[in-house]
């Protein structure tokens, strides 16, 4: 029987690092999440201003290059640094949670930014998208959903990734002008999947009407700022969900007003606490569970502290029988964590490539760094994780972080620190028994205990 | 008491289960197959727009709804029938319309509607039910408990991603080409004892031992990752596999949709092409059908794109095709034609086509398929598109 500490290490957190004393139950890992804690470092590189400034310089060199196309490698030169400014990112977006002691921040921040899902997808999206978790997440992860909400929605990696700033009102001033019209994108994912979900009551025509609700809401690319322009937002009221917002001039207000409500639909609550159980503790929880979250989001208007203290204190979040399998990240963090990887040795595995690298490891996984497949954010299902490619390639890394590890580490040790009281007598009999070191650890890391939480 | 890993092993495969039920350690095995048949199912992600991929030029209505993105034979789009023309990008496959071996399903869909969601529209595509509570399992799957013969090694989806589609009760091998086991047969042996007590990760491992034999060239990115995907489908197809499934994504043709569809085209052109070349003599008695979740808007949007729709196109191919024409009730394209004012009325169920190919090739009953393989499907009139 796992006790309470490695559970809260493993279920709620990135697991144990032999240099970390971490919380080890309700209280602890609420504490982490308190005013009282130390700053949370920010993750995310370059402001937006910053970022927006490079790619701008990109499209002014890209401009200049269809006159003259020696040009080229200065445009190529503005590609580089975007792409290697990427690079950065994924790297310290990935060793912030191996260094950390913080592992319930972590994994919620994790969390949120999978549910407002960006990708990076092409050169802007690249430029954008890793700063979506330091503005608009983490600041609002003990805050409420209705502020993170607002954040995301008009934050530019948002607003680029789902096409908003070239959603035009039809007959707005530059509608007619142009002959633009709307894309629904945004307006579609908000309801879908940001706030009351698929299974909301709403239909075609609230997403239309959102969508015209929306227009205006744009990003300044020079400045990287979200910006509203009322030239191209649809003039007129629109009646998104039964509720009517804004008159005949448009206003940036409204889309607040309009985001505010579905932050506090009922159905919103619901969906989040769906969510949040099922990342944290199964692929199929409980209605108890649901509805103990759900009720403290419906009755604290979304305050997001009680949201995660009702999944915390219901007693199947505590429950000795690991539900889920780690996604690939997941996996990859807490096997470098058990290695005892701090600040000093982490560089090898946040290189694009190498042995060691993790983003190359990710991309064999199947959960490459801020790119996932769609907006919908990466399955939680273990069968869509745990199948023979799946399993194939967590057993390469485990064999690359065995023969890494052999000359430091015994099996013995590492057992005691990756499983802790998890260990079952088949998995500790295999790591100490294996011929050689590094298959020993390499099984550790294979095991059901290891790879569930 | 020094017992060593190999003593260990012996005792723990004798007590725990016995070796010859061990899948670690069964080596591929020649198992009968249901028939010589083939079939291809591609799932094109993204709503392809079936506007633009077979574009009706011919239809009175067509060149008002799209003026900035609309194709004719003078702009480059390849003439099938004096009405559809294919995009430029897939001349590759102009010889093998005029060898009847590719047409389209135009003018089709799922039973899916309305809220156009990507992820709802392909789980109910590879699900092949009428709504999304029942999209649990895959129709592929689902179909191998109505064929005789088969086996693990029946039905595969190739590609790091587990597909819906080949999903469920059955067993159906899943593999990328380019991965591998790398423990050598006595750690193999340890994980199993690991794996004992927990399925989920038995199967994977044991499934992932039979597939590192047979994996492949190196995996590839981008345009090519198409091709290499087609050619591990023809190679297992040529072996034991009768159905294979495998995605083509980036089809999603918000913004500046002349430039944006050119790549996904290309990937579906060369994988038809790789798998004609790579089937051989089995191209001839091979179907491939490639289907996307829904259409695209009619009209084209003010960002020189499309946006989710509903009635779009499927594009068959293979020797066992009776192709060389375009299989449609055409509903037209004028404002009253369309569906809610705004996207190609869907006149058929794309469903029909895996249907009866299943029928034909495979001899599933029809009272089975709209049973349990397409649930609520009727199967209409036979189309004959099967040579």
């Amino acid at each position: 029987m796992p006790s309470n500490a490695t559970i809260a290490a493993t279920r709620f957190g990135y697991g144990f690092h032999p240099d970390q004393a971490l919380a080890s139950d309700v209280d602890g890992l609420l504490s982490e999440l308190g005013s009282a804690s130390p700053a949370i470092p920010d993750i995310g590189g370059p402001s937006m201003a910053k970022r927006a400034a490079l790619y701008s310089q990109f499209i002014e060199a890209r401009k200049a290059r269809r006159k003259d196309i020696s040009l080229t490698p200065v445009m190529q030169g503005f590609q580089r640094s975007v792409n290697r400014q990427f690079q950065a990112d994924i790297a310290a977006r990935i060793s912030a949670p191996v260094l950390s002691d913080r592992g319930f921040f972590e994994r919620l921040s994790w969390f949120w930014t999978d549910h407002f899902t960006t990708a990076a997808r092409n050169l802007i999206t690249k430029s954008f998208t890793p700063r979506l978790e330091g503005d608009a997440i983490r600041p609002h992860i003990t805050g409420t959903f209705r502020d993170m909400l607002k954040a995301v929605v008009t934050h530019p990696a948002m607003i680029v990734y789902l096409g908003q700033h070239q959603s035009v009102g039809p007959t707005s001033r530059v509608g007619k002008r142009t002959g633009r019209g709307l894309n629904e994108n945004l307006a579609r994912e908000i309801i879908e999947l940001h706030t009351i979900g698929v299974g909301g009551p709403y239909d075609q025509g609230d997403v239309r009407q959102f969508a015209e609700l929306l227009t205006g809401m744009t990003v300044n690319r020079r400045t990287g700022s979200p910006q509203f322009k009322k030239q191209q937002a649809e003039p007129g009221a629109e009646k998104v969900l039964g509720t009517i917002y804004g008159d005949k001039s448009a206003d940036f207000g409204d889309i607040v007003e309009a985001l505010d409500d579905l932050a506090l639909h009922p159905r919103t609550g619901r969906h989040i606490a769906i969510k949040l159980a099922t990342h944290f503790i199964s692929d199929t929880p409980s209605e108890g569970l649901i509805t103990h979250i759900e009720s403290a989001y419906n009755r604290t208007d979304g305050r997001l502290i009680a949201v995660y203290q009702a999944l915390l204190e219901h007693p199947e979040s505590w429950g000795s029988e690991p539900r889920k399998v780690k996604q690939p990240f997941d996996y990859l963090v807490s096997s470098i964590r058990a290695a005892g990887v701090g600040a000093a040795a982490v560089e090898p595995f946040l290189k694009p490539k190498g042995r060691l690298s993790a983003p190359r490891a990710l991309r064999d996984l199947n959960q490459p760094m801020m790119q996932a497949p769609g907006p919908d954010g990466w399955p939680e299902e273990a069968e869509r994780w745990i199948t023979a490619q799946g399993l194939a390639a967590r057993l390469q890394w485990a064999t690359r972080l065995g023969r890494e590890l052999e000359a430091r580490a015994d099996p013995r040790d590492f057992l005691s620190v990756a499983l802790a009281d998890r260990a079952s007598p088949e998995v500790t009999f295999a790591a100490t028994r294996a011929a050689e070191k590094w298959e020993g650890i390499a099984l550790i890391l294979a095991s059901p205990e290891f790879n569930r939480r | 008491m020094a017992q060593t890993k190999r003593d260990f092993l012996k005792g723990a495969l004798s007590i725990g289960c016995c070796a010859a039920a061990s899948p670690l350690l069964t080596p591929v095995t020649v198992a009968a197959t249901p028939g010589e048949n083939r079939l291809v199912v591609i799932i094109l992600r993204g709503a392809m727009d079936g506007l633009g991929v077979a574009a009706p030029y011919g239809d009175p209505d067509y060149a008002a709804l799209r003026p900035k993105i609309g194709r004719d034979p003078e702009g480059g789009l390849i003439d099938m029938d004096g009405r559809f023309g294919m995009h430029p990008k897939l001349a590759p496959l102009a010889p093998l319309w005029q060898a009847g071996e590719v047409s389209f399903a135009h003018a089709v869909s799922t039973p899916y509607r309305d809220k156009r969601s990507h992820f709802d529209g392909q789980d109910i595509l590879e699900a092949g039910t009428a709504g999304i509570a029942s999209a649990d399992n895959g129709w592929i799957n689902r179909a191998l408990s109505h064929m005789t013969g088969t086996s693990i090694d029946t039905a595969y989806s190739v590609g790091r991603e587990n597909m819906l589609i080949t999903t469920g009760p059955n067993p159906a091998r899943s593999w990328a080409p380019g991965a591998k086991l790398p423990l050598g047969e006595d750690e193999r042996a340890l994980l199993q004892m690991i794996y004992a007590k927990d399925p989920l990760f038995a199967e994977a491992a044991a499934a992932a031992a039979d597939l590192s034999l047979t994996s492949g060239k190196r995996k590839a990115q981008g345009a090519k990752e198409a091709e290499v995907l087609a050619k591990y489908a023809a190679e297992r197809l040529n072996e034991q596999a009768r159905i294979a499934a495998f995605s083509i994504g980036g089809w999603d043709t918000h913004v500046a949709q002349p430039a944006a569809l050119n790549r996904p085209v290309i990937r579906l052109a060369s994988a038809i092409t790789t798998l004609k070349d790579k089937l051989g003599g089995n191209w001839s008695r091979t179907l491939v059908v490639a289907m996307t979740e829904f259409g695209r808007t009619a009209r084209e949007n003010g960002s020189k794109g499309t946006d989710h729709g509903t009635g779009g196109a499927a594009l068959l191919a293979g020797g066992a095709l009776r192709g060389g024409r375009i299989y449609a009730d055409w509903p037209g394209l004028g404002q009253n034609d369309l569906y809610k004012g705004r996207d190609l009325t869907p006149t058929e169920d794309v469903r029909h086509y895996p249907a009866w190919a299943l029928h034909t090739m495979f001899g599933i009953e029809k009272s089975a398929i709209v049973r349990d393989v397409f649930p609520g499907l009727s199967m209409g009139a036979n189309r004959r598109f099967i040579a």
